[in-house]
């Protein structure tokens, strides 16, 4: 009963180096003496200091932050309230609410990039760093309400009552109790939203201008154009990063 | 504080009724709390006692036309729970998780902007009372608390703000049953001791029969009855009140003939029974009875003492249960009769009774007690 | 009190509908207007006729949808519902084992399932360069293949449809594996040390408890892998080349090169058809009880 299978781990361990090998590779090569070997050609940092050297990729890194900045802020201010009418309040229509929040997460990129695309150009707005942003709040508020609502209804209903009973009305019972033990959720959730919004590529293809180009869309032209391993270089950065926001949110969502 | 003098009664209920859709949780309930009380509201899960003490809170709302909640002699039905002067310690406890116990504690009073120094002082003395010794716990935060510890800092966080009505929801539900005995004689003396009143909601009989001077029995969203523990124990009024506290055998019959102060009930199946007269029997009216184990005997058929009502039957188990012996005999018509007996060192002697054994159960008229209708 | 916080509070109170939506509105506003709102345009521009420039012109027509019988594009339908499929049935052979050896581990536990979510939130076009560096003909692979002998020339791996799956595979493992996981954590090992005690060995125990009791695990995690692939564009686009194309590529391409807006409208929506269709599929039959085989 509790030993497995030879063939199970083994498979096991297949997948898991299938999963990870690419990224090692990509890693370990980022730090690679040669421009376009596959040999090994001793340590360097080189790589990383041509990204310095790069406007493209500062502009690039700027766009991103700024964009992720904003779009994480906006979702989580919306997604939060959103999360709260969906775990405390009893209201008509809450169900279909609830699907409709759920679509944005089944609906392929691609088409929610060019049904934005087909807005902005009707609307005649120019595509920029605003005509992003706001397609990355569109896809970022569900998941920021997925979060906050989970920690909202792990919540104990009785705190609330507890502290109306102890004279607290219900704004200072918002503030006082709700928020504090929200908060976590929240941070959690902003952090998953900027991960996402930082990350995005397909959307934000479609929805960015010339001149807006969020580091994604500056990695993919590298990508297209074959150059050097700088590409594997900002890759692995982009990487640590993402592993660091992702392992905060996982920690916050945890807290107590 | 309108018409509040020595006679008036802290808590009223009158007439309050409460639904949820269609199902009625609390339905046309009325009572009185008197100052100082410890007033304990018992019954089954789902017998409407926790909405009950909701509606006392101020958590629900009674129904349009459901009556009347009175605190103090004013009625507080739109009043929110901020409003009201009334202190609660929950089931779960519910302390800030993210604040620490003095801060928990003090938090009711940093609401009614309490003078800081007051507030050290109020603090202290709460949890010196609740028997935490403050400088140990001052700064510990809930979640490194035990849960008898936590008990304790929600009971303190509800008495310094020296409340005139404590509401407790089952607040020791979760506790082990050595705590739990030395909490109830604690929560009493408390009681005692403070002259707070104190509303106690429990499905738990003997809690309530030990810390009540008066309980409220439930059933089914009404009052099934109200009394000191003895007169719910010794006398309780129905079926559902005689089930839920304590053990009892019922028998059922017609009323029949009346001879000196008694009437006959005769069972469908032949047997028949003599119950004391009460104003509520008269001729041919249905009658049931209550009668608790240990008001009755098992007898031999051909030796029943004169006087006692018997009805025949068949041993069909012997429980032996070390201070007493519990004889269930089944008795045609009936069913199972339990009888508890004195253990007076049956082992010693051979039993008295086996399996399949003809037998009889008895008692005296006098003690039964005679049901209402519900 | 002062006297707007008593009317804010009364208002709070007492009106649980305006309460509710007042908070629900923000966001809800930002969804009708820049999610919804675009979708339906997409679905109206889909039915005009093609202007000029690329864009529409007034008008009502079916012509690109109708476009679909045509074998050119019809071939790209069938060619990414196919893939799909492939993709989710590899999945699920390559990751139902990964769930069951997670669940059934305890140390390990926690770090096996970081080692999941860690691609799962990584970048995707990080994800998909790496397999580029790894296949093209200059790659990692290539270069060890002919280091060992096994080959002179470079093996061509890039640009195919096998670089595509492995791609697709490798993208969208992960989210087969966290739902199948999820739910043979909640079985309940009892259940199988029961019908050990009654004789079953363990292939038996797996087929008739812990398989079926895992479906619900198995039909989600096929759902999150069959949803983004049938949408899915960078995978084939970076490594499949011209030639590999699906549905996402066409529809990116009508937004660019071919300039041809109604059409790729046209396109969009029928994924959005596609993909809404397996979501209510899925919301159907996940109630449903699981059939379980008690005699025999």
């Amino acid at each position: 009963m509790n030993r497995l299978p030879r063939w199970l781990i083994a498979i096991t361990g297949a997948v898991y180096f299938f999963l990870h090998l690419p990224i090692l590779v990509l890693v370990v090569f980022s730090f690679n003496n040669s421009k376009f070997s596959v040999d090994w050609r001793g340590f360097t940092f080189q790589w990383y200091h041509r990204l310095l050297e790069r406007p493209d990729i500062l502009r690039g890194l700027k766009a991103s932050l700024l964009v992720g900045g904003a779009a994480t802020i906006i979702s989580a201010l919306l997604g939060t309230l959103v999360a709260l009418a969906l775990g405390r309040q009893r209201f008509r229509g809450r169900r279909a609410f609830e699907g409709f929040l759920y679509l944005p997460i089944v609906t392929p990129e691609i088409v929610t990039g060019i049904s934005l695309l087909l807005l902005f150009a009707l609307l005649k707005f120019p595509l920029g760093l605003t005509t992003i942003t706001i397609a990355h709040v569109a896809f970022c508020i569900s998941f920021v309400v997925i979060v906050v609502l989970a920690r909202l209804q792990g919540m104990d209903e009785n705190l609330e009552e507890a502290a109306m009973i102890l004279g607290a009305d219900e704004i200072t019972t918002f503030w006082k109790v709700t928020v504090p033990q929200l908060w976590p959720g929240i941070l959690s959730g902003a952090l998953l939203a900027f991960t996402m919004s930082f990350d995005d590529f397909v959307i934000t293809s479609f929805v960015s201008g010339p001149g807006s180009s969020t580091l994604p869309i500056v990695v993919y032209s590298m990508v297209r154009k074959n150059v050097e391993p700088s590409i594997n270089a900002i890759s692995t950065i982009i990487l640590l990063a993402t592993a660091i926001l992702i392992y905060l949110a996982d920690r916050l969502a945890r807290a107590k | 504080m309108t018409g509040t003098h020595k006679g008036t009664p802290v808590v009223q209920f009158v007439g309050v009724s409460k639904s949820f859709g269609d199902v009625k949780a609390v339905d046309d309930v009325s009572f009185d709390i008197r100052r100082g009380e410890f007033f304990s509201i018992l019954g089954p899960s789902g017998c409407g006692k926790t909405t009950t003490l909701r509606l006392l809170a101020g958590f629900e709302e009674p129904d349009e036309d459901g009556g009347e909640v009175r605190l103090l002699g004013e009625t507080v039905n739109k009043k929110r729970p901020y409003e009201r002067k009334i202190a609660m310690v929950f089931q779960n406890y519910a302390l800030f998780p993210h604040l620490d116990v003095t801060r928990n504690v003090s938090f009711g009073l940093e609401q009614r902007k309490t003078p800081k120094s007051e507030i050290e002082d109020r603090v202290r003395r709460a949890l010196e009372m609740v028997r935490l010794k403050p400088d140990v716990f001052s700064k510990r935060l809930p979640g490194q608390l035990s849960g008898g510890q936590r008990q304790r800092v929600a009971l303190a966080r509800a008495l310094v703000l020296e409340p005139a009505i404590l509401l407790l929801d089952e607040p020791l539900g979760a506790i082990d049953l050595k705590l739990r005995k030395e909490m109830q004689l604690e929560l009493k003396s408390l009681n005692q001791q403070l002259g707070t009143t104190f509303v106690y909601v429990t499905h738990d009989q003997e809690e309530a029969l030990t810390m009540s001077d008066r309980i409220a029995v439930m059933d089914n969203g009404r009052v099934a009855q109200l009394g000191t523990p003895a007169e719910i124990y010794e006398n309780p009024r129905t079926a559902s009140v005689a089930r839920f506290i304590g053990e009892s055998n019922f028998f059922n019959g017609q009323a029949g003939r009346r001879t000196g102060g008694r009437w006959v009930v005769a069972q469908p199946d032949g047997g028949s029974f003599e119950v004391p007269d009460h104003p509520g029997i008269t001729d041919a009216c249905q009658v049931q009875i209550a009668v608790r184990p240990e008001w009755m005997d098992v007898q031999k058929p051909d030796s029943i003492p004169p006087g006692e009502n018997a009805l025949m039957g068949t041993v069909r188990d012997i429980i032996y249960l070390g201070e007493t012996m519990h004889v269930i005999v089944t008795v045609p018509g009936t069913g199972d009769v339990t009888v508890a007996l004195r253990n007076e060192g049956q082992l010693i002697k051979p039993l008295l009774w086996k399996r399949g054994d003809t037998a009889a159960v008895a008692w005296l008229p006098e003690d039964c007690q005679i049901l209402e209708a519900e | 009190m002062s006297a707007l916080r008593e009317r804010a509070l009364a208002w709070l109170y007492t009106r649980p509908q305006a309460r509710a939506w007042a908070l629900l509105a923000p966001g809800g506003f930002w969804l009708v207007a820049f999610f919804l709102v675009p979708l339906l345009l997409m679905f109206v521009y889909s039915l005009m006729p093609r202007g000029i420039y690329g864009g529409v012109e007034p008008g009502f027509t079916l012509e690109h949808y109708a476009r679909f019988i045509d074998p050119l594009y019809l071939q790209v339908l069938q060619r990414t519902f196919a893939w799909s499929i492939a993709c989710t049935v590899i999945c699920l052979f390559l990751g139902y084992p990964v769930a069951y050896v997670i669940a059934r581990s305890s140390r390990w536990r926690t770090f096996l399932l970081f080692l999941v979510v860690l691609p799962f939130w990584t970048s995707f076009l990080v994800r998909t360069f790496a397999m580029i560096f790894l296949m093209r003909d200059t790659g990692l692979v290539n270069s060890w293949l002919m280091r060992l002998g096994l080959t002179e020339e470079p093996v061509t791996m890039l640009y195919t449809p096998f670089a595509v799956m492995i791609g697709l595979v490798y993208g969208f493992l992960p989210f087969m594996i966290l739902p199948i996981y999820a739910s043979l954590e909640k079985l309940d090992s009892s259940l199988l040390e029961a019908a050990e005690v009654l004789g079953a060995r363990p292939a038996a125990r797996f087929r008739r408890i812990t398989l079926p009791l895992s479906m619900p695990g198995v039909v989600a995690g096929s759902l999150l892998v069959f949803i983004p692939a049938l949408g899915s564009f960078l995978t084939s686009d970076l490594l499949g080349g011209a030639k590999q194309v699906m549905i996402g590529n066409l529809v990116q391409n009508q937004f660019s090169s071919a300039r041809n807006w109604p059409f790729g409208s046209a396109a969009s929506f029928i994924v959005m058809a596609l993909v809404l269709a397996a979501v209510m599929w899925y919301l159907h039959v996940k109630d449903r009880p699981v059939g379980l085989e008690i005699t025999k």
